[in-house]
Parts: C-alpha cells; sequence; structure tokens
C-alpha cells in the first residue's frame, strides 16, 4: 500500500571526488507540495534526476507511488513529469510540435494528442506563439513550455527544478499560480529553488539540503519557529504614548525594545501568551495602536541560520516587516 | 507532520499502449520527423550531403584526376566517382553524432530518457531520419557526376542495388558516430574524431587510386578496410564485374559495425548523465 507519492531514503551519489548527495531522506504525502531548498550544488538537481529515473543512485533507494526508481523506472516514467533546470525544449520545433512530440511518445492518438497540446498552450499563454520555432521564444515562454511539455501526460507526481531561476516577478507569480492549480488538481509537486520566498508560498512542507546532506525539515511555518524568536511590534497612534509602549514591551519580553522610524517599538518574545499580554496591557492604558504584529523570523534568517552563515544571526538581526 | 493521505497515486495518463515493437518504431518515427524538422529548418545541415561531396568529385577529377588517370580524365571519373559515394556516405554519418551531443548537452534528451519509451528510441530516431540523408546525397552525387560525364554501365536495377548496399552500409557504419557523439564533450569533438577514423579509412582505400602501387604493409591494410569492399561493390554494380566476395566482405562488416557500436552506444547513452 503506498501511503507517500515519492519518498527517498539514504540517497547517495559521488561524481568524481564531488560527494553530491550524502545521505538524504525525505517523503511526500500525495497531493502535497515538498520544497527542497538549498544553494547552488547543494544537490538538489541530482536529487531530483535520481528521483526522475535520469541518474541512479550509488547507494539508497527512491520509490515514487511505491514503485522504484530503479527496479520499475519504465513504470515510474509513466506517472512523472519533469521540468528541468535549463528549459529543454526543441528548439527547432515550433511550441505545437514540441508538445505533439511528447504526446505522440506518450501514446496519445493523434486528436487527443492535438486537444492536450491547445489545452496547454492556451493554459500557458502560448497559443499565439504555438506556430513559431521555440527557439524563437524569450526565456520565460521556453519555461512555459518545459512545463507544459512535463504535463502533456497528466501526471501524477510533478518535479520543477529551480522552475523560476531567472524569471522576473510577473512571470514568476504566474509560475505559482500553475504549480497552486497543478496542486488543486491532485498531483504532488516536489519543487527545488534557492528562493526561501517561494519554498514559504509554496510548499506544505520544506526540506533543506546543504552540501548533499539534509540539514532541517520542517512547515515553513515550524522552521521559522525552529530558528529563532518572533518579533512583537507596536506602532502606537499618538507618539507621546511611545515611551509607554517601549516600558510596556520591555515589561512583557524583559528585552530592551527597539526603536522605530515610524514611533513604534519591537522587541524579540519567547512566550506564546506574549501577543495576549500585550494587547492587554494597551486596552488597560488605553493606548490606540495603528500597528500591532508578530513576525515569525524571514526564511532568509533561518537559513542562515541551519547552514551557519556567519554573516546574519536570529538575535543580531532584526529586519523589520518581512 | 501533515496527515498522510491514504490513497495510492493516481497513473494520470490514459493511455493504451499497444504492441511492444510496433510502439517502439512508432515512438522512433515521431523521433525521426523531429530530426527531420530540424534539417528542414537548418539547411545549412545539409552541406556534407551536397556541396561537400561534390566539392570533392570536382577536386580530383579535374585537378588530380589527369595526372591519376594518366591524362584521361573521364575514365578516371569513372573509376572515382563509386569511391567518392563510398567516401561521402561513411562521412555523412558524422553529423549525427555532432547532432546527438548537442542536443544531450541542450537537454532535450532529459526530457525523452523520462518518458515512458524505449531508450533506444530517441536514437534509432535519429539513425532513420539520417536515411533521407543519405538519399539527398545519392541525388546529388549522381546528377553531379552525370553532368561531369560519368555513365553506368549496367543499368538501373543494379545502380539500385547499389543504393541499397551504400544505405545499409552507411546505417551501421554511422552507428560509430553515434557511439562517439554519446562519449565525448563537444560536437566539435565528434567531427575531430570521426575525421580521425574516415579519413585514413577513405584515403586507405581504392577510393582514388589503384592500390597495386601501395607499399604491401598497407595493402594489407586496405585489403580489409571496410570502404575498400564497399567501394568494390559500388564500382561491380555500377560499371560490372565481380561482386560477390566484396559484399560478403561488406555484410561482414555491417554486421561487425551494428552488433559492436549499437551495443556500445545504448551503453554510453544510459550512462550519460
Amino acid at each position: 500500500m503506498t501511503s507517500y507519492a515519492i519518498e527517498a531514503e539514504g540517497l547517495r551519489k559521488r561524481f568524481g571526488t564531488t560527494q553530491a548527495l550524502d545521505g538524504v531522506s525525505f517523503q511526500v504525502p500525495a497531493g502535497r507540495v515538498l520544497g527542497v531548498l538549498g544553494p547552488n550544488g547543494a544537490g538538489k538537481t541530482t536529487a531530483v534526476r535520481i528521483l526522475a529515473t535520469l541518474l541512479r543512485p550509488d547507494e539508497g533507494s527512491a520509490r515514487i507511488g511505491g514503485l522504484d526508481v530503479v527496479r520499475d523506472a519504465a513504470r515510474v516514467r509513466r506517472t512523472i513529469g519533469l521540468t528541468g533546470q535549463y528549459a529543454s525544449v526543441d528548439e527547432d520545433l515550433t511550441g505545437m510540435q514540441n508538445l505533439l512530440l511528447i504526446g505522440t511518445l506518450l501514446d496519445l492518438s493523434r486528436r487527443d494528442a492535438r486537444r492536450r497540446a491547445g489545452e496547454l498552450l492556451e493554459w500557458f499563454d502560448l497559443a499565439d506563439a504555438a506556430s513559431r520555432p521555440a527557439g524563437t521564444y524569450s526565456g520565460g515562454m521556453r519555461r512555459r513550455l518545459d512545463l507544459a511539455a512535463s504535463l502533456v501526460g497528466r501526471p501524477a507526481v510533478v518535479f520543477l527544478d529551480e522552475p523560476t531561476t531567472g524569471l522576473d516577478p510577473a512571470k514568476r507569480d504566474a509560475m505559482w499560480d500553475v504549480v497552486r492549480t497543478l496542486v488543486g488538481e491532485g498531483s504532488t509537486v516536489l519543487l527545488t529553488t534557492q528562493y526561501l520566498e517561494e519554498a514559504d508560498q509554496l510548499a506544505d512542507e520544506i526540506t533543506v539540503i546543504d552540501h548533499g546532506r539534509v540539514i532541517a525539515h520542517d512547515t515553513p511555518g515550524g522552521l521559522k519557529r525552529q530558528a529563532g524568536n518572533r518579533t512583537l511590534t507596536v506602532v502606537p497612534v499618538d507618539a507621546a504614548d511611545a515611551p509607554v509602549v517601549q516600558s510596556l514591551l520591555a515589561a512583557v519580553s524583559g528585552d530592551e525594545p527597539q526603536e522605530l522610524p515610524d514611533g513604534g517599538s519591537s522587541v524579540p518574545v519567547a512566550d506564546e501568551r506574549a501577543l495576549a499580554t500585550t494587547v492587554a496591557a494597551l486596552a488597560d492604558r488605553g493606548i490606540a495602536v495603528s500597528e500591532l504584529s508578530l513576525h515569525l523570523p524571514t526564511l532568509d534568517e533561518v537559513f542562515a541560520t541551519l547552514t551557519q552563515t556567519p554573516t546574519s544571526s536570529p538575535t543580531t538581526s532584526k529586519e523589520f516587516a518581512a | 507532520m501533515s496527515t498522510v493521505l491514504d490513497r495510492t497515486v493516481p497513473t494520470g495518463t490514459t493511455t493504451t499502449p499497444p504492441g511492444r515493437p510496433f510502439r517502439g518504431l512508432r515512438h522512433a518515427g515521431a523521433l525521426a520527423v523531429r530530426n527531420l524538422v530540424k534539417t528542414v529548418r537548418t539547411p545549412e545541415a545539409l552541406i556534407d550531403v551536397t556541396i561537400q561531396p561534390i566539392i570533392f568529385l570536382l577536386l580530383f577529377t579535374y585537378i588530380f584526376g589527369g595526372a591519376l588517370g594518366g591524362g584521361d580524365r573521364s575514365s578516371y571519373l569513372q573509376y572515382l566517382l563509386p569511391g567518392i559515394l563510398a567516401q561521402s556516405i561513411s562521412l555523412a554519418g558524422v553529423s549525427l553524432g555532432q547532432n546527438l551531443n548537442s542536443d544531450i548537452q541542450k537537454g532535450v534528451f532529459d526530457r525523452f530518457r523520462s518518458l515512458p519509451i524505449a531508450r533506444s528510441a530517441p536514437l534509432v530516431g535519429a539513425v532513420l531520419a539520417d536515411v533521407v540523408r543519405y538519399l539527398i546525397l545519392f541525388a546529388v552525387i549522381m546528377t553531379a557526376a552525370t553532368v561531369m560525364g560519368f555513365r553506368v554501365q549496367t543499368g538501373f536495377v543494379p545502380t539500385l542495388a547499389a543504393l541499397g548496399v551504400s544505405m545499409a552500409f552507411a546505417l551501421s557504419f554511422c552507428w560509430i558516430s553515434v557511439f562517439v557523439g554519446l562519449i565525448v564533450r563537444t560536437p566539435g569533438a565528434v567531427q575531430g574524431l570521426m575525421f580521425l577514423l574516415v579519413m585514413p579509412l577513405s584515403f586507405g582505400s581504392n577510393v582514388f587510386v589503384n592500390t597495386a602501387s601501395m607499399p604491401g604493409w598497407l595493402q594489407h591494410f586496405v585489403q580489409v578496410n571496410p570502404i575498400t569492399h564497399l567501394v568494390g561493390v559500388v564500382r561491380g554494380l555500377m560499371l560490372g564485374g565481380p561482386v560477390a566476395s566484396d559484399l560478403a566482405w561488406t555484410g561482414g562488416w555491417i554486421a561487425v559495425f551494428l552488433a559492436v557500436f549499437v551495443p556500445l552506444a545504448l551503453r554510453a547513452y544510459n550512462r550519460r548523465a
């Protein structure tokens, strides 16, 4: 019985003297999004290539829908779609021809292949460019065509290897919508990214990889909590109340609050009840506030902590408003 | 940890895979069409089967032909044409390896390798598409030679047979290029290595001159050289003469190329990351 759509167990892979993967394990339940987060060279692409049957692991095993990626590679390929880091579209073929070729290779009838290609070109806003060679497409269009090509067979499991690297913000948002739609339709998605915001936006769970090892695995929220205190920010309507707010925050947290340019104050808090206590104290004193918020640390801070980058740590970095 | 959904992953595709060999052929056919579309889009990729053989033909007929043929250029052309055909059709496979090499670099083959198709389909498809290039080569070279004064001495059917044997030879010989294309780093390296192989084979043979004037050690090489025997078959079929022995040799070499380089190429393809 299959309980996970994607399972990796102790994956190791060495290229020459480089240990690309050094014992990577994770599971993704069906219909969920796993974000695999890590810097360049962390081993993300190697992991995806093993899961997509393009590489054999030196050690460890992986299963897609319960099927082993080495022993049952042929059946695994029926259920997966892969969008690589470099858009692998055929530049000499038109957008339509690219998708029709994939449809034919997936044994769709000519009519089904044409219909599916039309649907996808429409969905990815490429219908107008359908009869142009993909070599004339912009970077964003190629990415979209590449993703469309990986979806021709309606795969149950989709691998997206850095799908938004190099896209402008508007194109990136469109790509995010695509991922959400896929999940809405029941696909399981494994997404690799260097962008913490992307993993935060899309993933149900995040596996952080560095130097071929998993260094953290949690929900986006859990990951943030794991790596640092939250920041409580209060901005009073009347600037004259600022000293009162400051002493109040100092009492709640036991820490010296930091003054903010807009007359507000912020302080790191560890106590789960800090927000409620603060609200009650503000009400007691009749202080009107224009902003009251509890910020989780940004994923950038989390990542810096996890990879022990010396430049910033969650206790010293108090960037306001993520 | 979120709830583990207790359901099997849907297979998604609504496909009914028909019989295996037929499926494989259809996939290879679709991939062959892909390669042909690429050829049509980049006509300059046809230089090696159009202009290049004509240049060789002109060069050897008009520059060396007088000297090599003892002053009789037209009978040298009769002698030369089957040789040029064999040389060109061997060289024509070089671009196959180059194209595969650059396709792999671009990541197009990652897509193919993640699809539920036979691993061999993209390679077989590329080789099948080359048939069209070899046909173009044959048409171009026969037309050019005829304009220059070449005349087939036998007839239409033997000429077709010569085409058939050359095609079979080319379709087996090109697997060397496929293999090289899969193991070297750049398309340029494919060309370099293949020229290193084809040039000694085509010059160390009976393509351009009668081998009787060559030193003994070289004649041993010439005797086993596959191009020598292909030229022998084509000459026999176009100009008349015995072909049985050369045909047997050529058949043997075709079998060797296929038996050695098809498995090597497939293995290299599976290994290539």
